[in-house]
């Protein structure tokens, strides 16, 4: 299980970008640390979850 | 006017004197300067922080007034000359270096140098993403305290710091965004910033827990 914004999720093995795109998150508008480290854009497709691994996708609305 | 010195007095009669040195050589940034920035910037002059880096390349417009820290006087001048002014007349003694200027991915890195800690203020999501993927990957000895979710009249308390890493903080409820709720109202806004001003003082104070 992947622990993704506090929540166990059964996502091991699917790649980051795969999981965004399922979960419906828009690219342009989040930002996504994995394990405590940011994850660089690029590297959201080459990136496969593992058991264990801790998401925070942090999406950002309009306002200010 | 009081002297530099009674201003000191009487910031560490209210800090302590330990913390307000701190807070009286530290530099903070403000990346933008609308509902969000314009009162992160106001908190932190009137708590003495000594130096703010403002960035915004906006104007004030009549639509700005309800949330922002200016005056009807100030419509048609760009936020930096504003603010500035404004905070000078509460802070005299406040040192601010201001850019008139959109912050991208080019001259960010560069106009952010300096700070101790940076706050994202910007109203556009795709620019809040942009800069927090930027500042992280890029300058990750920086505190970064960032804002999502203040929009709407829904409840005050859903308004929340929280401590998404070690030195990444998001404020704001998360969810209310522009367009999909009831526009933004200037309490509610005031507050998601007055989040960011105490998370950037409790970095300073070294309290980094929430």
């Amino acid at each position: 299980m992947v622990l993704i914004n506090g929540k166990n999720t059964a996502a091991d093995g699917k790649t980051v970008s795969a999981y965004l795109e399922e979960a419906n998150f828009n690219p342009q508008t989040i930002a996504v640390e994995l394990n405590e480290d940011i994850l660089p854009k690029p590297q959201y497709g080459e990136t496969v979850l593992k058991d264990g691994d801790v998401l925070e996708v942090v999406s950002f609305v309009g306002g200010g | 006017m009081p002297t530099k010195e009674e201003w000191q007095n009487a910031f560490a009669a209210r800090h302590g004197e330990k913390l307000q040195k701190v807070f009286s050589s530290s530099v903070v940034a403000i990346c933008g300067l609308g509902g969000l920035g314009s009162n992160i910037a106001t908190a932190l002059a009137r708590a003495g922080i000594g130096k703010l880096i403002l960035i915004d390349f906006d104007s004030v417009d009549l639509s700005n007034l309800h949330r922002q820290q200016y005056k009807a006087s100030q419509i048609g001048k760009y936020k930096t000359d504003a603010i500035v002014e404004n905070l000078c007349e509460i802070n005299p003694n406040i040192r601010t270096e201001a850019h008139t200027i959109r912050l991208t991915e080019e001259n960010a890195l560069t106009l952010l140098s300096q700070a101790d800690v940076i706050c994202e203020a910007f109203d556009n999501p795709q620019a809040k993403a942009m800069l927090c993927n930027l500042v992280l990957e890029k300058l990750p000895q920086k505190f970064y305290v960032a804002a999502s979710g203040m929009a709407g009249i829904d409840s005050p308390n859903l308004i929340k710091t929280k401590r998404v890493s070690k030195r990444f903080y998001l404020c704001g409820d998360g969810v209310n965004g522009v367009g999909e709720s009831d526009g933004l109202f200037a309490s509610r806004v005031m507050l998601c910033a007055a989040h960011q001003a105490h998370t950037v003082m409790r970095v300073l104070a070294e309290k980094y827990e929430v």
